[in-house]
């Protein structure tokens, strides 16, 4: 299995935020993870990302303890893109693209940067400072950092929330796009539910830092006997049973 | 060490400062405020006291090497606020940069932020006051890296205090010098403090390097025991600062504030 994550726990003082969770996901396989806010995704997604160090259980990629790699390898191999994370606003797109791709060791910095920024079609504003742009626009940079060294895991945290329909959509056609070209894994957090459908392979369903589910849409969608993803999400998270 | 990672770090700040003219201004402004004040008060001092005849270089060249000192932990510190102000806090820490690099690359470019205040302020004061602090010979690039290294560990020690509390040991920041200033004997000799102060100010570098400065200046002579002594100081704390750094930085991941910092 590529990633593994097994009885992975995480207690902040007494407040357990994310409570023996298990799952795997294969390589260039898409995982969305699904529930209320405070569900544990972010803090599930900051300890894949060596942020938060958890308290009990262990991470795996290809059978080899997180912990176990050094630093800057694993990383190199990773990337992240949200929303609530931002680039330094008093820097232009160039520079704060330039300055990721050496971060990331990119080698032939300016062949790539050329070539993401015509995919996602933010050359138009490049000479302008990231703090001037729109939420779209700032979104859009923030997925071609998160794209710049073509990472083999991409981790995704809400990465269309509070856009307008016409930008989300184009972002999750680029990921569609980009998935099909590229391999990549991934792991999406979010609470569009159409997104999740057309972007996921399958789906883990989280609530107060468990797994409550875990299957495709349709079979969840199924399994509850409701008549969609978002329908099924709110019988999940409203439900006490499930836990 | 990966310099060309240790670079793009640096470049982001360089960029930073380049973008904005008030940015360079604020960099000029307060060391050459600073130094018009010394001066003007030196030169008063000068004039009107017997005890003070002929310090006027003596203590507007301590206001610039504290100011030196002061410019080096600041930038430190500034450039880690920066991260957490822009919210890129975590894009940094997910990059593929050993915690070693951040410390690096911090450290050197701060000499860049400091140098772009103090040169300016440097040379104003040779033509107004007839003060160079190049009158320190060769002495001068040793002191100057005894601050720099002291200057850097207070900025390690804030950033670290950053890390632990978050943002609102932000004030902190600002306030670090100042607490210490009284006992680094800047522009008095270590005779004036409390005998258990005495104790106290000669562990730090402070001490050392400003007895000397006032040495050179005023008996024409260099004690190499006291430079040695300062930079090995310095050394010891920054060493000290770097496990503090690290510390605070497996413990931040344990409190999972890297993950939230600057929300």
């Amino acid at each position: 299995m590529f990633i593994e994550l097994k009885n992975l726990t995480k207690i902040y003082n007494k407040y357990i935020a994310v409570n023996k969770i298990n799952f795997e996901i294969e390589k260039n396989k898409t995982i969305g993870l699904l529930g209320p806010n405070g569900c544990g995704k972010t803090t599930t997604i900051g300890m894949m990302l060596g942020l938060v160090s958890p308290s009990k259980g262990e991470i795996l990629i290809e059978n080899k303890n997180l912990n176990n790699f050094r630093r800057d390898e694993i990383l190199k191999r990773f990337n992240f893109a949200s929303p609530y994370v931002e680039l330094p606003k008093k820097l232009t797109v160039k520079q704060n693209l330039e300055i990721y791709g050496r971060l990331y060791g990119i080698k032939d910095l300016s062949i790539r940067i050329n070539e993401i920024s015509s995919d996602l079609d933010i050359k138009g504003f490049f000479g302008r400072k990231t703090g001037e742009l729109s939420s779209g626009q700032k979104n859009r940079v923030s997925l071609a950092k998160s794209l710049i060294n073509k990472p083999e895991i991409l981790l995704l945290d809400e990465p269309t929330a509070s856009l307008d329909p016409d930008i989300g959509d184009f972002i999750r056609s680029y990921i569609q796009n980009y998935k099909s070209k590229n391999k990549v894994t991934v792991l999406l957090a979010s609470h569009n539910m159409n997104e999740v459908e057309r972007l996921c392979d399958s789906i883990i369903m989280m609530k107060k830092g468990k797994i409550i589910d875990k299957g495709t849409s349709k079979e969840l969608i199924k399994k509850h006997g409701r008549n969609n993803l978002e329908e099924t999400f709110l019988k999940l998270a409203r439900s006490e049973d499930e836990l | 060490m990966n310099f060309s990672k240790i670079y793009a770090l640096g470049l982001r700040h360089i960029y930073l400062v380049m973008n904005s003219f008030p940015r360079v201004l604020d960099l000029i402004y307060w060391p050459t405020v600073q130094i018009f004040l010394w001066g003007f008060i030196s030169k008063f001092f000068t004039l009107n006291s017997a005890y003070y005849n002929n310090t006027v270089g003596v203590i507007l060249t301590a206001a610039i090497l504290y100011d030196f000192l002061f410019r080096a932990s600041i930038s430190f510190n500034m450039m880690f606020l920066e991260e957490i102000w822009s919210r890129n806090f975590t894009n940094l820490f997910i990059a593929p940069i050993r915690i070693r690099e951040i410390i690096a690359a911090l450290t050197l470019t701060a000499i860049i932020r400091t140098l772009i205040g103090l040169v300016p302020a440097v040379v104003i004061s040779i033509p107004l006051f007839g003060v160079s602090v190049l009158k320190l010979g060769i002495p001068l690039i040793f002191l100057l890296l005894a601050l720099y290294l002291f200057g850097v560990t207070l900025g390690l020690l804030v950033t670290s205090g950053l890390l632990r509390y978050g943002p609102s040991f932000e004030n902190i920041a600002w306030a670090s010098l100042f607490f210490l200033a009284p006992l680094g004997c800047i522009y008095y000799p270590i005779e004036i403090l409390p005998d258990f102060l005495q104790i106290v100010a000669k562990a730090l570098p402070l001490v050392h390097i400003f007895e000397e400065m006032r040495n050179i200046l005023i008996s024409s002579s260099v004690d190499y025991i006291n430079i040695v002594k300062s930079i090995f100081i310095s050394c010891l704390y920054f060493v000290m600062g770097v496990i503090v750094f690290y510390i605070s930085y497996f413990g931040a991941k344990k409190r999972g504030t890297l993950i939230n910092m600057g929300e």
